[in-house]
């Protein structure tokens, strides 16, 4: 039937299978995908209730607020990037696949990021208007989401291999991926201000795209050591 | 092809316990190694512990006469993994479940359709998987294993949940499997009959 | 020589050899950390910019210095536990860590107490030198929280191992990514770097090799209860324990 079929398969065929499933998931539990998305425009809005509506607070923490609500909101969600497939025995299944774990995990995370992190990037103009921020700074402020949610995606996945399956996991999560996740947020907020302020930014870019590059080149490799201990 | 599995003086710890100590095997095609023992004597972990889900305290095991720590991938891609539970994802039905399997092993050559129908399962592909009984999910599971197409079956008390027709089912899927020249290890906790070599391993 | 070291591996010879560590390190430390201290406050001249307040440093520097430490030690016992699969390896890390948290909460306190005269606030979230003890603390914490949450001590090890290892290369890029953003910020730092004179320095290397030293007695001290509970089942352990001479 055409072609004989290669005995090794390629390397990121598992990556795009196991995004596609995990895709799919999502599509069928919309729920899923929405939840972090309100929380994110939840904090957003929590915000000024608390601190007052001047225009002058608003344009000056507008880019620290949105970017602290995008961190709360990932970390809430990575919690369930290994949770289903651990009560149903997926996992088991993916730890005796053929094809490698890393590739594996790291086709995890980015169908995770696709779900919780894209969102955020997506609908942070809308919220950052409400902040007052200028165009071009929201260029900025979606720039440094995007960079920062890959980041935090792919270095939270090793806290939820760590802590999957561990009771009162989410607690520990947040508190093994807060140290990890502060630079990310010390680069991306401290960028769009410095942005906002008409200064020159683009060191901040540059590092947080560097932290994204080594981030997907060594976490999954993290990632998969940890499932694999946390599985014994 | 002849593929061979063995393993010499396996010792596992957990915790506290050591559940087994210099443990040695070795299984041919068309050989079946039976796993007996009662609940949490260590069958399971015996056999997480060839699969490579645990690491084991000391001993080696060797598929084809090389260990199985140098050709992890190779290992893997050679046997499939039949648990108590599926692994199966309930929200996706037994069509989306077997074509995300099937794509991890891209080189089975088997025919879909025929393996639904041999295992009674074909008119329920559209339906999502949890609204299946447990006995059907496991068809759903032995599915997945023809499909795969491998040498090695690992199947961890595979009569579970199932009725009469159910046990005979899996009977006579291992019976033909090891009589093309397959591999099995079982682990059940009640006795088994096969019209094959049985190895028995008690724990 | 490498006989030594690989006897060192086993953990009843290890037990009896970190028994004599004790004095041998706690002692000269002891006397050390007195004269430094001594040193410290009476003997070294007055700082012309912070007065009497900068004689803070003779704590803060070696407690500073330490908490570092401890990381490395937790990361190097992680990952030789990992690769070689040396228990005791294990036991170190887990050993270090409170010792480690308690000198980076030392270091706190000690920081917060120095800037205070300076800053007119017992915080100042400028200074990226406290911001990333601050940080290196919640690593510590991390640690911790995830060893006590797994029951399985192997697994315990292992999982934690992993952790610390990239626990270590994130103190790296936070130090430098705190360093950044205080430069943003002109925040104000105490912490300086310029050149002392011999009679400031004397004591603070005292006191820095004495806390060592001391770090390394408690260590050994923790390490020895470490090795008793793991290896509690053992016949080496209960005949230790029943034997006339208990623990020696």
């Amino acid at each position: 039937m055409g072609a004989p079929i290669p005995q090794q398969p390629g390397i990121f065929v598992g990556l795009i299978a196991i995004a596609r499933r995990d895709l799919l998931l999502a599509w069928k539990r919309p729920g899923d995908v929405l939840n972090p998305l309100f929380f994110f425009a939840m904090v957003c809005t929590l915000f000024p209730l608390a601190v007052g509506p001047s225009a002058e607070q608003l344009t000056f923490s507008g880019p620290g607020v949105l970017w602290v609500a995008a961190l709360l909101s990932t970390l809430l969600s990575l919690n369930g990037l290994f949770m289903s497939d651990h009560e149903d025995g997926s996992l088991d299944q993916l730890l005796v696949s053929p094809q490698p774990l890393p590739v594996l995990v790291l086709g995890k995370t980015i169908a995770h990021w696709i779900i919780s992190g894209l969102p955020l990037v997506l609908i942070s103009p809308l919220l950052a208007m409400t902040y007052r921020m200028p165009a071009d700074v929201m260029g900025v402020l979606m720039l440094t989401l995007l960079l920062g949610t890959v980041c935090l995606s792919l270095l939270g996945s090793i806290g939820a291999a760590l802590t999957v399956g561990l009771h009162r996991g989410t607690a520990l999560l947040s508190l093994l991926i807060l140290p990890l996740a502060m630079p990310v947020l010390l680069l991306g907020a401290n960028t769009v201000s410095l942005a906002a302020g008409n200064e020159v930014y683009a060191t901040g870019i540059w590092a947080l795209g560097a932290y994204a590059v080594a981030a997907l080149s060594l976490a999954p490799y993290a990632t998969a050591a940890a499932l694999r201990i946390s599985n014994e | 092809m002849t593929a061979k599995l063995s393993a010499n003086d396996l010792t596992l710890i957990r915790g506290e316990s050591c559940l087994f100590q210099g443990l040695g095997f070795a299984l041919n095609p068309g050989e079946l190694l039976l796993l007996e023992g009662q609940n949490g004597s260590g069958k399971t972990s015996l056999m997480r512990a060839i699969a490579g889900m645990l690491s084991l305290e000391s001993g080696e095991i060797l598929w084809n006469d090389i260990p199985v720590d140098e050709q992890r991938q190779e290992f893997h891609g050679a046997l499939v993994w039949l648990a108590h539970r599926t692994g199966l994802k309930g929200d996706l039905t037994l069509v989306e479940n077997l074509h995300f399997e099937a794509a991890l092993r891209p080189q089975a050559n088997v025919d879909f359709e025929a393996v639904c129908e041999r295992l009674g399962i074909a008119r329920l592909r559209s339906l999502p998987l949890r609204s299946l009984s447990a006995g059907q999910q496991r068809r759903v599971a032995l599915a997945r294993m023809l499909l795969a197409d491998v040498p090695l079956w690992l199947m961890d008390e595979p009569f579970t949940n199932l009725d009469r027709e159910g046990r005979a089912l899996i009977m006579r899927l291992t019976e033909e499997h090891l009589a093309n020249g397959g591999m099995c290890i079982m682990a059940a906790h009640q006795d088994v009959e096969i019209d094959s070599t049985v190895t028995r391993v008690s724990l | 020589m490498w006989t030594f070291f690989h006897k060192l591996a086993s953990p009843p010879h290890f037990y009896r050899f970190a028994a004599t560590l004790i004095p041998w390190f706690g002692i000269p430390g002891l006397i050390l950390i007195a004269y430094g201290a001594y040193a410290g406050l009476f003997v070294a001249s007055v700082d012309y910019q912070q007065g009497d307040a900068f004689r803070i440093i003779y704590v803060h520097v070696p407690a500073a210095y330490l908490s570092m430490m401890a990381y490395m030690m937790m990361a190097v016992g992680g990952g030789i536990g990992l690769i070689w699969r040396l228990k005791l390896a294990h036991a170190v890390g887990a050993a270090a860590a409170p010792l480690g948290a308690a000198f980076t909460f030392l270091a706190l306190v000690t920081g917060s107490i120095w800037g205070r005269p300076m800053w007119g606030t017992w915080w100042e979230w400028g200074d990226p030198r406290l911001t990333s003890e601050l940080i290196l603390l919640f690593l510590y914490f991390g640690y911790m929280a995830l060893r006590s949450s797994i029951d399985d001590t192997a697994k315990a090890d292992k999982a934690s191992a992993v952790l610390a290892l990239v626990g270590v290369v994130n103190v790296v890029i936070v130090h430098f990514s705190v360093e950044w953003w205080s430069s943003l910020h002109q925040g104000q730092t105490v912490f300086k770097k310029g050149t002392m004179d011999a009679d400031m320095r004397i004591p603070l290397f005292a006191m820095l090799i004495g806390f060592t030293l001391i770090f390394g007695a408690m260590l050994a001290r923790r390490i020895r209860t470490e090795i008793l509970y793991r290896e509690r089942r053992t016949r080496w352990v209960k005949e230790l324990v029943l034997s006339p001479e208990g623990d020696k």
